[in-house]
């Protein structure tokens, strides 16, 4: 219908023009003028507009440099990686520090996961729009240090007590914050992989609810009996990021994934594949764990319903786990085959490479205080992050929240036998190929040997260009 | 037609030159603006690529690689997956979408009590952001207690971790998909049988065909405009997916719900291979560019008189 009447207008218009110049009462001077006369008009508009919104956002720019010249204004970008309210509680942290430091105004911007914030920090150094400072994953360094955005500690921590203080931090956390003996990135939001457990869940199997199990065969025999038509006996999530929750089990068996070098990686040594293969068999042979992948936020979830016994998970999800179950939660050290062991993982505050050094020594003094012994342990207790050096756990408030929630202790125990996390250049790429080795083994008909092959393989060829 | 000639005629032989207007300035003044954006955003970025995926940057240092990218491209297996999950996906989900689509635009199309209620329920999962949709469907495949599994327990199902595994998490995202943007197709298939020629179907009738003899010869060819829109919308749209693979999946279980656009993110972005991803962004172009001349091909021949 509609193609017909068009079909009808083209007919008039194949007649003749005059036709529709009859229609008109003026002449085609007139016409032409009226035409101009409205698209000037037009045009007129649009930059009036323009120039309306421009001056706008401009005016607030004045009042800013204004003010700036008193005080310096700082940008810190920070992530959140585990379940709880913690931007929140950043942003009143970030509030406290404003108050007392009238001289720096700090601006705290949440930018979502960790992988967000690194890709805005990215966008940032590309644009010239970067933060001042940031918490950024500690195995983001080697990528940092490729794209020149981060300045050494050492410039700004000078002298004996600059040393002392570079030195205060938990060895484990600095595996993955020192390269080539400068540290370029501090421990803020550090954790381990622990193990929670439901003790209610133990006494019902007929275990010691305060004898959680220690080496990977009491593990499995423990989740045997956990496992009944209503829960399973464990959960491990393994959706997203595997790689972080299959290396405990290398390192546990006696290999870790990654050494010191940033370019070698250890995928497919008899050890490792040993750990796949009981990390698969615990959901493929011997049925303690479902089937098929488990999201990062569905296990906790799960723990919390009651759905499953024992899982596998950041020590920064203990305030929140602690919170929402409403049974009594054991925490223990991941279970050791050669030996305990668990890779760290968690955020570091870096100071970006901006080049105006009056904001760099400022976000110095803003880092020192964020680790100062006392803001450490206040945001371990309300986080449930591992706190980062061993004065924060002398503090008096620290001592009274390990007396009232003794769970908190176990990660800092563990950190004893804490190696490094998977870092190396490349990274996300490297720990990307190892996730999907695991994710293979896990749910396709790949052996975990075959996997592991393929990813040290796909691992070598990545690293091969960094090799010197 | 004879005046307009002579009109012109007077124009051309005018003995003293007036200012003459060409009318085309007013018409590019008009473009212009939209043409200025289009150039920005869309050619500007394109023509980039393509250069860059000439080259390979590490550590801030490019380095000129040629064709490098396109011919590791061929040898890299998540890309050969990626593009088989890729048309895998477009190929159910926009017949699926279409034909639901049309459906359900079939059934609310005459006025009854409650036709404006259902026709809300079909278009509101539109609105909604796709991540909050994706959230919502992240929650609702949940083993065991995700309503999903809930609801099938009812038949007697077993629980099924939905994303969890590469057998169902494609398909999983593909109901999803359906779910969030029949609505939008449905609002397009509705103006199209509101504009059908009333006296079509009433002549069929009077020849005595039944209502499926009506839909198959009358409704649906007159209906081919709208289906061809809609089809490439839905083809341009599946190809774009992203924003619930990043929220439900990331690109997982070992790469079975990888698909192009998200890979392209995933290189540019998680892993900063950007020649690598331009080479990825060029093959798209590409293969949108054929698919719209295709549909250019096609809108000739679907037009009734």
């Amino acid at each position: 219908m509609t193609t017909k009447r068009m079909n009808h207008a083209r007919h008039i218009d194949a007649i003749g023009t005059d036709t529709n110049a009859a229609l008109r009462s003026t002449s085609p001077e007139a016409r032409r003028t009226r035409a101009r006369t409205k698209l000037a008009g037009t045009a007129l508009a649009a930059l009036a507009l323009t120039t309306v919104v421009g001056a706008t956002m401009a005016s607030t720019a004045p009042v800013q440099a204004a003010h700036a010249a008193t005080v310096t204004h700082l940008t810190f970008d920070f992530p959140v990686g585990v379940a709880g309210p913690l931007a929140e509680e950043m942003l009143a942290l970030v509030n406290e520090y404003d108050a007392s430091h009238p001289a720096i105004n700090v601006t705290p911007i949440f930018a979502g996961s960790y992988d967000d914030t690194m890709t805005k920090v990215q966008a940032g150094l590309k644009s010239g729009t970067e933060p001042d400072v940031a918490v950024l994953l500690s195995t983001d360094v080697y990528s940092l240090l490729n794209m020149k955005a981060i300045l050494p500690y050492a410039d700004f921590a000078k002298g004996d007590a600059g040393a002392a203080w570079m030195h205060s931090f938990y060895p484990a956390f600095m595996a993955n914050s020192v390269v080539d003996k400068t540290v370029w990135g501090v421990p803020f939001q550090r954790s381990t992989v622990v193990m929670y457990y439901n003790k209610n869940d133990f006494a019902q199997a007929g275990l010691n609810p305060n004898q959680p199990p220690t080496t990977w065969s009491q593990l499995l025999s423990d989740a045997k009996k956990l496992t009944t038509p209503s829960h399973w006996g464990i959960e491990i999530p393994t959706s997203g990021t595997t790689y972080w929750v299959f290396q405990p089990f290398a390192i546990q068996a006696g290999q870790n994934v990654v050494g010191d070098s940033p370019n070698r990686v250890y995928f497919d040594t008899p050890d490792v594949i040993h750990a796949l293969q009981f990390f698969v068999a615990l959901s493929k042979t011997w049925k303690v764990e479902p089937s098929g992948l488990i999201g990062w936020t569905t296990a906790p979830s799960d723990f919390e319903a009651g759905k499953t016994a024992i899982i596998y998970h950041s020590s920064g999800s203990l305030a929140s786990i602690l919170k929402s179950s409403s049974f009594p939660v054991g925490v223990a050290m991941l279970p050791k085959d050669k030996r305990f062991g668990s890779p760290t993982g968690g955020g570091n505050l870096y100071i970006l490479n901006t080049g105006n050094a009056a904001r760099e020594q400022a976000a110095y003094s803003f880092v020192r205080w964020m680790t100062s012994p006392a803001i450490a342990a206040q945001w371990s207790v309300e986080t449930g992050y591992v706190a980062t050096s061993p004065a924060a756990y002398k503090t008096p408030y620290m001592e009274q929240y390990l007396r009232h929630t003794p769970q908190a202790a176990v990660a800092r125990n563990q950190l004893r036998y804490a190696e490094k996390e998977l870092a190396t250049n490349d990274g996300e790429e490297i720990q990307s190929i190892l996730s999907n080795a695991c994710q293979a083994a896990l749910t396709g008909n790949v052996t975990p040997a075959q996997a592991l092959a393929a990813a040290q393989q796909q691992a070598d060829a990545t690293l091969a260009q960094y090799a010197k | 037609m004879s005046t307009g000639i002579q009109s012109s005629a007077r124009l051309l032989t005018r003995a003293v030159p007036r200012k003459r207007k060409n009318p085309h300035v007013g018409a590019w003044g008009m473009l212009l603006p939209s043409l200025v954006i289009l150039c920005a955003f869309t050619v500007w970025p394109m023509m980039q690529s393509a250069v860059r995926s000439l080259y390979s940057v590490r550590g801030g240092v490019w380095r000129f690689v040629g064709l490098a990218h396109y011919a590791a491209l061929g040898n890299d297996p998540v890309f050969a997956q990626t593009l088989v999950n890729t048309a895998i996906f477009v190929l159910i989900l926009v017949p699926v979408s279409v034909l639901l689509s049309l459906a359900l635009a079939l059934l609310v199309n005459r006025r009854y009590r409650m036709t404006s209620l259902f026709r809300l329920a079909f278009f509101h999962p539109v609105v909604l952001p796709m991540v909050s949709a994706a959230s919502i469907w992240l929650f609702l495949y949940t083993p065991d207690y995700g309503t999903v599994d809930q609801f099938l327990a009812i038949f007697g199902l077993q629980q099924t971790n939905w994303l969890g595994q590469p057998q169902t998490a494609l398909f999983a995202v593909m109901v999803m998909t359906v779910w969030k943007q029949a609505g939008y197709f449905m609002v397009f298939y509705l103006a199209g049988l509101q504009g059908l020629s009333r006296e079509a179907t009433e002549a069929a009738a009077v020849d005595g065909a039944g209502a499926w003899r009506t839909f198959r010869e009358v409704t649906w060819p007159l209906l081919m405009p709208t289906t061809l829109f809609v089809t490439v919308l839905a083809v341009v749209g599946a190809v774009q997916m992203v924003d619930q693979l990043y929220v439900m999946t990331q690109g997982g279980p070992d790469n079975a719900t990888s698909l192009l656009l998200f890979y392209i993110y995933q290189q540019a972005f998680s892993f900063q291979n950007i020649g690598k991803a331009s080479a990825l962004s060029v093959l798209l172009i590409a293969v949108l560019v054929a698919f719209a001349v295709l549909q250019n091909w096609l809108d000739k021949k679907v037009h009734y008189e």
